[in-house]
């Protein structure tokens, strides 16, 4: 059994106890524990099911790499599935509970599955679920969404708020173990701004565990002195608790800190998302210890050689009381002669080499009384929960069985590979090591920022040096090296620590083990734990063609998922490489994709949430809407009013109420958001001519004229009343969605186009709170106010002027968008609810009522104005909607000129701008399509035509809708059907689209 | 994400700020012009696997357009330049020259 | 004349790392022309009453003063009070000129946060170097917080001033205090 020992535990305080619980069990552990320590010192192995056979799986690594202790975190608000026990900190209250089974850990229903395995093959989904078709939706899918998927969805908000930091150094480093550290001492003495991220809750790495001396001292001192070095540095920046996560163009890393995860009763935010450029990145990731393949190595007991080192140094926890090592190198004997020195009982080593001669650490474990079978394997495991004995075979052959011994526990290494993936993120190359047996980076093609030149640099275990010596002058020499070519200058005199070296016998790549395992046991070898992939199933995909390592992963769904194949990737691809018969390096690898470990989708949000979710834009009376029954439309960020509502009355009936009374007494429209810019300069004439499909420089100081605005491609993008100000100062009104990106086109032509053009503009848009004074009362509503003459003679249907109303300083415009009278009052924004507050009181006996959006819309289809982003809808040119009258024909060029030209464009089979009435009063469905004779290619209707706007006019007392319809203007009183997506088909007359006042009377009184 | 230096305002930011306006160096057709030519004014890019002279307007900043030279394949920034010209200058191009010499690059159509 | 409103008529909240304070309204005027033209500059000085601030800055002395928007732009900042007089002034000494200059006092909200913990809350929205060797004296920075434009500047040593668009100010102000959320203190330029 796993349990906790009397001494030992680097990382531990005894002297505070934790409670927690897994599956509702309380359980204690310790502060510094993680909780899988916590939970294998209570003798908890069992932590989860694997996913596809549902396996029992106990964890097997010590780190990030993990890819079986996946377990969901939390309650409510914060629940969180896939959590890896081997990276959770352990904290008071911590609530764990294993996933992936039904309807317990200990006897889960799925598990039947392993007994099918034989049905359960690579590539099973795609084979077994194609026919019959029809048990797709009914049969294969509801099963595969029943048993597929890691963890559960959490269902309640997140109760955490997380947030971003941008940060910038010139050096970056990632990874605060020994070569970190170095790497951040010797940067951080050339005076160059260092952040140093670490991605758990301490310094040092694996390095204390593993011993040994630097300088003469043990690492643990070495650590101590160099973290108290580099806090003298303020230059320098060390943090814990955040993971490098992904390395992207021209410098730029995600950080992803974990701030309150381990203490959640702290106040502020749990995960922050580190956006850092730096000049350059160091990455000290280390190395992952390898695997090894042999029958029932996913056993529960069956564990990584240094995660059990880890797991008996760091945290005094004995993962069993007798531990079979099984190796292929003499980095794993160190688990061996630690077990050893820790009272517990090692049977046996297994070494699948066999050594001319013992090296040192050989010499230590025979010293130590332990026995060593050297050229030896296993060739399965027992046990079915739990490790009970393995059975040995030679290495070479078969598997033919020698003997059995009973344990409780396996520790196996096959190797190391260095951490490469924040080196591969941006394209970083590897090579074949075939000395070490792994991909390493490739030191000639770094991966190239801004200036083309390598930004990304590895040291220690990283670039695939593991003795400690190494690691070090490695980390020493590659700071080093960036510092000079960032241009900073370092002491001369320093020279890299010195570690005590040991010698070693060279590793042997081992495979499959034993060599010559057959089918039997290659299909009880397990290559990837977490997806259940084995050597049958990469073996098979091989046979199958899928010969391209990233078929073969896609396949067999190797090193997919949360752990994206830590532990299995080497070993797969070169399961791969034996099956294809080839060179591992001419099978490459698959793609390194951040992030590096999987991050909180909180952190990538950030603080975008809630209020902060998006901006949106409110006007200055936005306070008094909401006061007042507003319904809300967006309207890009904008929110405006798109009907006030009294008390229980329905929106609809609010809208009718509000199209009427405009026609009949007076309405206030907020049209604050309308786009303003100001066009000034000698040239603005003639480039608002350009901009504009009418004549602009014609206009005189004083008047107003509605105008269009395309694009280059003849399309419609823009519309609205321009005013001429004075001798060379236009402005512009624009939709309300166009205020932005008008004033960008705008300033695109004249700064790269025509940029000897004498034309400043500016967007004035939020200066002004514009507010519309509609209906038959609304001069006499100014004329309340007073202070200027608003009458027709004085002041014209398309005429402004300047002047005071109320006392207020105020621009006013006799334009008309819903065919009433109508002035629009521009005053500065500060003043804006004043004005509104004072329309409001004056016309309190006159009839007053705001109105919304949706008024406004009615309002300007009985009058058949068009509306951008309705009638337009970025394929419709002016000539379609009957605005040839707005269209200069006395112009050389405009925007849009040369495009409406092209043979497409002047067709006249193009559908026409119409008014359409049903037959019946009804309103028509919106973008219903008007059906004609015969069908298309598809067998569908072929369609004439389609609605753009409709609506139910209050004052027509009916159906009113516009439209575009093949010959459309010559088709007056004929009548289309359009079928519904209710299944009725809407019968409905061509009709002049001017529904109401068609001479325009009522706008020129 | 990239990094944008921007020659309008000296500021060098992260992409964010910015805002990418396609191929740079077109010679604008209008009336008049023929089929062919306003077809590729309107409709014909380079899109090269390479050197690419690129349209850039620093959106969140000074607001101004500016030109970036920029390779495609490796995201190798040669240099920023202003928008008020028909043709690199000639700085830019002896950087791409020195860095990229088998590549007779241009914005030449 | 109605007494002007601010956008959130001068809120505050000192509940966080830094105040966080709308203030204003704030003169401004927009000017766009010839910034080596000398009629311009001395226009905009007796506008702005500093000295031109140089590229990429800006010249502030209590209510009023100048900041470098762009190539072609400044902004001048006085008392709400005075601007329409003193843009009147200024459009007058560049009639014969080629330039733009309008009011934008009230497109804008201004915000004032001050605090030992402001360049962090500004790292935590803006995508600028805040250490103190990278910005610092009379730097003048157009940016992003967050999803919106705004500019920012530091008048002195423990106070910065950011600009936005009125509409925002609600969402700036909501940015801003949740980026001052206690317990978030980074301790980044320690």
């Amino acid at each position: 059994m796993s349990t906790r020992l009397a001494t030992g535990g680097r990382l531990l305080n005894t002297a505070k106890p934790l409670n927690f619980t897994f599956n509702g069990k309380q359980l204690r552990g310790y502060e510094g524990d993680t909780l899988a320590s916590a939970l294998l010192a209570n003798d908890q192995m069992l932590m989860g099911r694997s996913f596809k056979y549902h396996r029992p799986r106990g964890v097997v690594a010590a780190g990030p790499e993990e890819p079986n202790a996946l377990v969901n975190l939390g309650s409510e608000g914060r629940f969180e599935p896939n959590q890896r026990v081997t990276t959770t900190e352990l904290f008071d209250g911590l609530e764990a509970a294993s996933q992936n089974h039904w309807p317990s850990l200990e006897f889960d229903v799925g598990a039947i599955n392993t007994h099918l395995s034989r049905f359960l093959p690579a590539g099973f989904y795609y084979k077994m679920f194609m026919y019959p078709r029809s048990f797709w939706k009914h049969v294969y899918e509801p099963f595969i969404r029943h048993s597929a998927g890691l963890g559960k969805a959490p269902k309640a908000r997140d109760a955490d708020t997380y947030e971003h930091f941008h940060a910038f150094c010139d050096v970056l480093i990632v990874g605060g173990g020994v070569a970190g550290l170095e790497a951040a001492r010797t940067a951080g003495r050339s005076g160059a701004r260092v952040l140093l991220l670490e991605q758990t809750n301490h310094f040092g790495g694996r390095a204390p565990v593993d011993g040994g001396t630097v300088d003469g001292k043990p690492v643990d001192k070495f650590v101590e002195e160099i973290l108290a070095e580099l806090s003298e540095m303020e230059n320098v920046q060390l943090r814990l608790r955040t993971m490098g996560a992904g390395v992207y163009d021209h410098g730029y890393v995600l950080g992803y800190e974990q701030l309150t995860d381990h203490v959640p009763e702290n106040a502020g935010p749990r995960h922050r998302l580190w956006r850092i450029r730096a000049g350059h990145v160091i990455t000290a990731t280390g190395a992952i210890e390898r695997p090894l393949s042999f029958a029932g190595n996913d056993i529960p007991g069956v564990m990584l050689a240094g995660a059990m080192r880890d797991y008996l140094v760091n945290f005094g926890v004995s993962v069993g009381d007798r531990t079979v090592l099984v190796t292929n190198n003499d980095n794993a004997y160190l688990t061996a002669i630690a077990l050893k020195h820790a009272g517990l009982d090692v049977p046996a080593i297994l070494d699948a080499r066999v050594l001319p001669q013992d090296s040192e650490l050989v010499a230590q474990a025979r010293a130590l009384g332990i026995r060593i079978l050297m050229g030896h394997a296993i060739s399965a495991v027992k046990g079915g929960k739990r490790v009970t004995g393995i059975a040995i075979c030679s290495q070479a052959g078969e598997g033919a069985v020698l003997e059995e011994i009973a344990c409780d526990a396996v520790a196996m290494s096959g190797g190391w590979s260095p951490v490469v993936h924040l080196w591969s993120h941006c394209g970083g190359k590897l090579r074949w090591d075939s000395k070490r047996a792994c991909f390493s980076p490739d030191v000639d093609n770094p991966p190239k920022g801004a200036d083309g030149v390598g930004f990304v640099t590895t040291a220690g275990a990283a670039s695939g040096m593991f003795p400690l010596d190494d690691v070090l002058h490695d980390a020493h020499a590659a700071a080093d090296g960036v510092m000079t070519t960032l241009g900073f200058k370092l002491p001369r005199d320093i020279s890299p620590p010195n570690a005590a070296r040991r010698e070693e016998a060279p590793m042997a790549p081992v495979w499959m083990m034993p060599h010559g395992a057959g089918a039997k046991l290659r299909e009880k070898t397990w290559l990837d734990y977490q997806n259940d992939v084995k050597v049958s199933d990469v073996r098979l995909a091989a046979q199958e063609g899928f010969v391209s390592v990233e078929h073969a992963k896609r396949y067999t769904t190797l090193g997919m998922a949360t752990d994206q194949g830590k532990l299995s990737n080497i070993n797969g691809l070169a399961t791969l490489a034996g099956a294809l018969d080839a060179e591992i390096p001419t099978v490459g690898t698959t793609t390194f994709r951040p992030p590096y470990h999987p991050i909180s989708m909180g952190a990538i949000g950030g603080g975008a949430r809630g209020a902060t979710f998006q901006p949106l834009r409110r006007t200055p009376m936005h306070d008094w809407h909401d006061a007042n029954g507003a319904i809300w439309e967006p309207v890009g960020q904008w929110r405006r009013t798109y009907a006030y509502t009294r008390g229980l009355e329905s929106t609809h009936d609010a809208v009718m109420r509000e199209v009427k009374n405009v026609r009949e007494n007076l309405g206030l429209l907020d049209a604050s958001t309308l786009g303003k810019i100001i066009v000034k300069g000698p040239d603005a004439g003639r480039f608002l001519d350009m901009l504009y499909t009418n004549m602009m420089s014609t206009l005189k100081p004083g008047k107003c004229r509605y105008g269009l605005m395309c694009n280059e491609n003849g399309f419609l993008i823009d519309d609205g009343v321009v005013a001429r100000i004075d001798e060379d100062t236009w402005l512009c009104h624009t939709t309300t969605g166009g205020a932005e990106s008008i004033h960008a086109h705008m300033e695109e032509w004249l700064q790269t186009e025509w940029w000897d053009w004498q034309v400043y503009v500016a967007n004035v848009t939020e200066q002004y709170a514009q507010i519309a004074v509609v209906g038959p009362n609304a001069r006499q509503a100014l004329e309340r106010l007073g202070g200027m003459d608003v009458s027709k003679e004085t002041l014209g249907f398309m005429d402004w002027a300047d002047g005071t109303l109320g006392g207020f300083n105020c621009r006013v415009y006799r334009i008309s968008f819903s065919g009433e009278l109508s002035y629009e009052i521009a005053v500065d924004a500060s003043h804006g609810q004043a004005l509104w507050d004072a329309l409001m009181a004056v016309g309190a006996d006159l009839g007053v009522m705001p109105y919304g959006t949706e008024a406004l819309h009615i309002l300007r289809a009985e009058k058949g104005f068009i509306m951008i982003g309705d009638e337009s809808d970025g394929t419709v040119i002016p000539q379609d909607l009957g605005l040839s009258w707005a269209i200069s024909k006395k112009k050389d060029d405009y925007l849009g000129k040369r495009a409406q030209a092209r043979s497409h464009m002047a067709d006249p089979e193009r559908w026409q701008l119409v008014g359409l009435e049903t037959t019946d009063g009804s309103t028509l469905p919106d973008g219903a399509y008007a059906v004609g004779e015969g069908t298309n290619d598809n067998g569908q209707r072929n369609t004439v035509g389609r609605v753009t706007s409709t609506y139910h006019s209050p004052n027509l007392g009916k159906g009113i809708a516009m439209g575009l319809v093949h010959h459309g203007p010559d088709r007056m009183g004929e009548v289309l059907s359009f079928p519904g997506v209710d299944g009725k088909v809407y019968e409905a007359r061509i009709v002049d689209p001017v529904f109401y006042d068609k001479d325009g009377e009522k706008q020129n009184v | 994400m990239l990094t944008i230096h921007c020659p309008c305002c000296g500021v060098t930011a992260e992409e964010t700020e910015f805002h990418a306006h396609g191929e740079a160096h077109l010679k604008r057709f209008g009336p008049g012009s023929s089929e062919d030519e306003f077809e590729g004014y309107l409709f014909m890019r380079k899109n090269p696997k390479g050197v690419h002279f690129e349209r850039w307007r620093h959106q969140y900043g000074c607001g101004k357009w500016f030109h970036v030279a920029r390779c495609t394949m490796t995201l190798e920034v040669f240099g920023s330049y202003s928008a008020q010209t028909t043709e690199p200058p000639q700085e830019i191009m002896d950087i791409i020259h020195d860095r990229r010499p088998d590549t007779a690059a241009g914005p030449a159509r | 004349m109605s007494d002007p409103v601010s956008a959130l008529k001068n809120i505050f909240d000192d509940t966080g790392l830094v105040r966080v304070s709308e203030i204003g309204p704030i003169g401004m005027v927009t000017l766009r022309g010839d910034l080596s033209d000398k009629v311009l500059g001395k226009a905009a000085v007796a506008a702005g009453g500093v000295n031109l601030p140089e590229q990429g800055q800006c010249n502030t002395e209590g209510s009023q003063g100048i900041a470098w928007m762009s190539s072609d732009e400044l902004l001048i900042m006085c008392p709400y009070a005075d601007v329409h007089a003193r843009l009147a002034d200024l459009q007058e000494k560049l009639a014969g000129s080629h330039a733009l200059a309008v009011n934008v006092s009230d497109a804008r909200a201004v915000f004032d946060i001050t605090g030992d913990h402001l360049r962090e809350v500004i790292a935590k929205l803006a995508p600028v170097d805040m250490h103190p060797d990278q910005f610092n004296g009379t730097m003048f920075r157009r940016t992003r917080f967050a999803q919106v434009p705004a500019a920012f500047w530091m008048p002195d040593g423990r106070s910065a001033r950011i600009v936005c668009f009125r509409s925002v100010a609600q969402y700036m102000f909501d940015l801003l205090k949740d980026a001052a959320m206690p317990g978030s203190e980074v301790r980044h330029y320690a």
